[in-house]
């Protein structure tokens, strides 16, 4: 089943923030969404993970939290080693122990900024939640925290930003303040689930380059998951191509674009060529 | 899946880059009462919705199952009843045996032949309502999906009181006026069916109008009428089919409440509300009497709720994928 | 928030008014003079003529509608063509029986449909979650006067536990009494009522487990408990709270006809009454009383609405769709 090299990313075994061995995760009527997924991320390492929607690689992210919707069956082994925590197989974790581990272990950027934020409150107190939980701030220093974090994400107005619901900024606004919560929780693993898909071109550029910053600058691991090559190459170099829940192709994005072996990536190669191209004839 | 969706093209809309505050109109508020009451909030399918399944329905199949039955006793009873109607020469409270297989009631009637009339008699004012709300609410709301701006408010803030105008009470306003028949049942019910069905209408031709498609089609020349008859009718009919199949359950009831008040069809005429209302007093002595027309009451709402759901499952292209 | 309710008050003013012209033209417009309720078979014209006269249906629509309005925003409702007494403290009075069965039956209903919406939501994948959505589909299909029926027939007639009927003639001077006579009225009412609400709390319950922003606070590290009392609470409110209002005026229908089961001396009963003797005074008042109660319910539900969505608060139009 497993083209060869299909498992990658770390080379070595052990040493990795993230270790995926064989994940399948099947729907409750035993459909095969995610077969045998291998892959393993080291600290402060990148990967990319590529393939249409619906060949599993967000089902992988929310595999990865242990987040799966009830109903679907998962086996095979994902190791998070982040450091202060206990080494933990997610699969067949407690529900109390995960808990622990989401957040500070990993955590997810998701693609919708719209609705992966509480419609109902305002996003300063939902940005304290994760830093209250992860730093034990309270009162004041939770409101400066707070301000900070927006500042962080390059917010041009935090005070107000906090202040405002979700529906009443932008949408890359909300992006940013989803990363500012994700990073809160200063994890070791930052999954970025199609985190600029939902917004403009020129929007997409600049919260790709914020990650981009802010995932170097504090060291953690990024698994990006975009169905976008484009995107991909333009933050990680390894990547994984992912086609009905099977990686059909894994490597450097560079080897990846330039000689596809695989028909499927193949295909992905041209469109984004001609995405490029079309863009280029429109926005000359 | 059918109609044709645009293409997913993430480049064809680059608004200018993040304003701080967007105007609101451009961010989805929450859905309306009336469309959580119709769309989002209908009753789900029995098994939950969450179950991703194959083509078939059971829901559907179940539901036809039961509402086929009343039909097809219904049908039965246009051509042959066991006993002719008023028909008393069989005692009063016969328990059930030959000749009267279900007894007869304290007038001496056949309990068989009067469920038998009841189930003609509430499938005519379901159906009847249906009719009548459905050709209203739909003549009425289609052209107010069209209204923009002021008349728009206005049309929307029409049927609003309409709606809370409680369907029961107009009934009874109706017949007091007029005379209680299964006539001014239907029209009461149909009436007050009608403006929940055009507030509908006009919320999913609002819908269809603002899709891309629909834009394309007119600049490519297509006049209104054609996109009425090619796009909007088309994409509007599964939801309202849908929605029509729910009143009907709930005409029935609505029927059966009012007949029970003595508001419904006069004596000849056995409806199951009446039928009800009448053996409330030898419950304990003829207890079929009080169940068999409740019995079949559910049976039949149950069904059609049933056929309802399937129908969603079937004509409903949007249910969530899993990912 | 003050220019919406503002505005939102002007739309219910505006409603009532539209209400009662569609009542006045119902009553007068369809066959049949209300005139008509005054006389016997076989009056000559010049009764007609008086009854008309008395009545006021000889004036013209217009001015009749204008005396009527008048007439009810001052709640004088007539008097009844029956027993003569004043239409609007025979409301009161009947009040006293239908606002507390509406009330008790609504709020058993919530209490018990949001704790059983919400299992059968989220334990949609044990035995019990479709049994209690199977439950609730074939209660919406039972007609709330039959189960009326077999309540009384089994607690009242058969074990003798409860009255079968009626009320307290010194209404609610003895409240346990009075509410002995409402026990059942109001468990009828509610378990119909319930099987709509739990569907209802069921699929809101079902939208927030299935929402993204709970997916997102449980990424970073909240208890599915906590995420769910911060977040998953309020938001599935708010579909819940819209139906509220239409809900409780569908229990008030409910009492309309439950009254007639229990033979309790409510609204319900009262129109009764008032249709089948064709006493149109007492049709209107009540229908009037009524309406109005309906629309106020509708507005304060919305008015709640906008309490808890702030999405809501911007919009000023209704039909922002």
């Amino acid at each position: 089943m497993n083209p060869p090299g299909a498992s990658g990313g770390g080379k070595k075994g052990g040493a990795g923030v993230l270790e995926v061995i064989g994940l399948t995760v099947r729907s409750g009527e035993g459909r095969a969404l995610v077969s045998d997924l291998s892959f393993a991320i080291e600290p402060g390492a990148r990967l990319g993970l590529i393939g249409e929607s619906g060949s599993g690689k967000s089902l992988t992210a929310l595999a990865i939290m242990g987040l799966l919707p009830a109903g679907m069956t998962v086996s095979g082994s994902i190791v998070l080693d982040a450091p202060g925590l206990a080494r933990t197989d997610v699969i067949g974790a407690a529900e109390r122990h995960l808990k622990g581990l989401r957040g500070r272990g990993a955590t997810v950027v998701f693609q919708e900024p719209l609705t992966a934020l509480d419609p109902l409150m305002k996003i300063g107190r939902q940005l304290a939640e994760p830093l209250r939980r992860v730093r034990g701030l309270r009162g004041a220093a939770l409101r400066r925290a707070v301000v900070t974090a927006l500042e962080e994400v390059r917010l041009p107005t935090p005070g107000r930003v906090a202040k405002a619901y979700p529906h009443e900024i932008s949408g890359g606004q909300r992006q940013r303040v989803a990363i500012a919560m994700a990073l809160a929780c200063e994890p070791a693993l930052l999954i970025a689930d199609e985190p600029t898909t939902a917004l403009d071109v020129t929007v997409q550029a600049e919260v790709l380059a914020l990650l981009d910053g802010l995932v170097t600058a504090r060291g953690m691991a990024l698994l990006f998951i975009s169905h976008d090559l484009a995107v991909v190459s333009s933050v990680t170099d390894h990547v994984i191509v992912l086609k009905d829940g099977v990686a059909v192709e894994t490597g450097d994005v560079l080897d990846i674009v330039t000689s596809p072996r695989h028909p499927y990536t193949r295909d992905l190669v041209t469109s984004a060529r001609r995405l490029d191209s079309a863009l280029d004839w429109t926005h000359p | 899946m059918n109609a044709p969706e645009p293409p997913v093209q993430p480049l064809t809309s680059t608004p200018p880059p993040e304003p701080l505050a967007e105007p609101l109109t451009s961010t989805p508020p929450p859905e309306p009462l009336a469309e959580r009451l119709t769309s989002t909030l209908l009753p789900e399918p029995f098994g939950g919705r969450r179950r991703t399944g194959g083509r078939r329905s059971p829901t559907l199949v179940i539901g036809c199952l039961l509402a086929g039955a009343i039909v097809a006793v219904a049908v039965v009873s246009l051509f042959w009843l066991p006993f002719p109607p008023d028909d008393t020469s069989g005692g009063r409270l016969a328990p059930p045996g030959p000749p009267h297989l279900l007894g007869t009631d304290k007038l001496g009637r056949d309990l068989l032949t009067q469920l038998m009339i009841g189930a003609r008699i509430a499938l005519t004012a379901g159906i009847g309502s249906v009719a009548l709300g459905g050709v209203l609410g739909v003549a009425a709301g289609l052209p107010a999906g069209f209204a923009t701006r002021w008349l728009d408010d206005t049309i929307a803030a029409l049927l609003d009181i309409l709606i809370a105008f409680p369907t029961l009470l107009l009934a009874m306003l109706l017949v007091a006026a007029r005379e209680a028949s299964l006539g001014s049942a239907v029209l009461a019910i149909g009436l007050a069916m009608s403006a929940i069905v055009a507030r509908l209408t006009r919320v999913l031709v609002k819908r269809v109008l603002a899709q891309d498609f629909i834009t394309a089609s007119r600049t490519s020349g297509t006049s209104w009428p054609r996109v009425v008859a090619e796009h909007v009718l088309p994409n509007i009919w599964p939801t309202l089919l849908v929605n029509l199949a729910l009143q009907l359950g709930l005409a029935v009831l609505a029927e059966a409440s009012l007949s029970y008040l003595g508001l419904g069809a006069p004596p000849p005429n056995a409806s199951w509300g009446r039928m009800l209302q009448e053996a409330q007093s030898t419950v304990l002595t003829a207890p079929l009497g009080a169940v068999a027309p409740g019995l079949l009451l559910i049976m039949l709402v149950v069904g059609v709720n049933l056929v309802a759901d399937g129908l969603r499952d079937v004509a409903d292209p949007t249910r969530r994928r899993s990912r | 928030m003050t220019t919406y309710l503002l505005r939102r008050l002007a739309f219910l003013v505006v409603s009532l008014l539209l209400a009662a012209a569609v009542l006045f033209l119902l009553l007068r417009l369809l066959p049949g003079d209300p005139a008509n309720s005054l006389l016997t078979i076989g009056a000559d014209p010049g009764q007609i003529a008086a009854a008309r006269h008395q009545i006021g249906s000889d004036r013209p629509l217009p001015q009749q509608f204008v005396t009527w309005l008048g007439q009810m925003a001052t709640f004088d409702l007539g008097e009844s063509f029956i027993s003569t007494l004043p239409v609007g403290p025979e409301i009161a009075a009947r009040l006293v029986v239908t606002v507390p069965l509406t009330l008790l039956a609504f709020l058993l209903a919530v209490v018990v449909a949001v704790p059983v919406g919400f299992l059968a939501a989220h334990r949609a994948n044990r035995w019990y979650g479709p049994l209690l959505n199977g439950v609730s589909q074939f209660g919406i299909a039972v007609p709330v006067f039959w189960l009326g029926m077999l309540l009384i027939t089994s607690f009242a007639l058969y074990f003798h536990l409860l009255p079968a009927g009626g009320f307290p003639q010194d209404d609610w001077a003895d409240p346990a009494d009075a509410l002995t006579s409402l026990l059942l009225p109001v468990v009828t009412i509610a378990l119909v009522m319930s099987a709509s609400l739990i569907r209802y709390v069921r699929s809101a319950t079902l939208d927030v487990l299935d929402s993204d922003y709970l997916r997102t606070f449980r990424a970073l590290g909240s208890s599915f408990t906590g995420a769910m009392w911060r977040h998953g609470l309020r938001n599935a409110a708010v579909p819940v709270i819209s139906i509220l209002g239409i809900e409780l005026a569908t229990t008030f229908l409910g009492a309309v006809v439950v009254e007639s089961v229990f033979a309790l001396p409510g609204l319900g009963s009262m129109l009764a009454k008032g249709i089948a003797q064709h006493d149109y005074p007492i049709v209107q008042g009540v229908l009037f009383v009524s309406t109005f109660g309906v629309l106020v319910i509708g507005f304060l539900a919305d008015l709640a609405q906008r309490l808890i969505d702030p999405r809501l608060r911007g919009t000023t139009t209704r039909s922002a769709r």
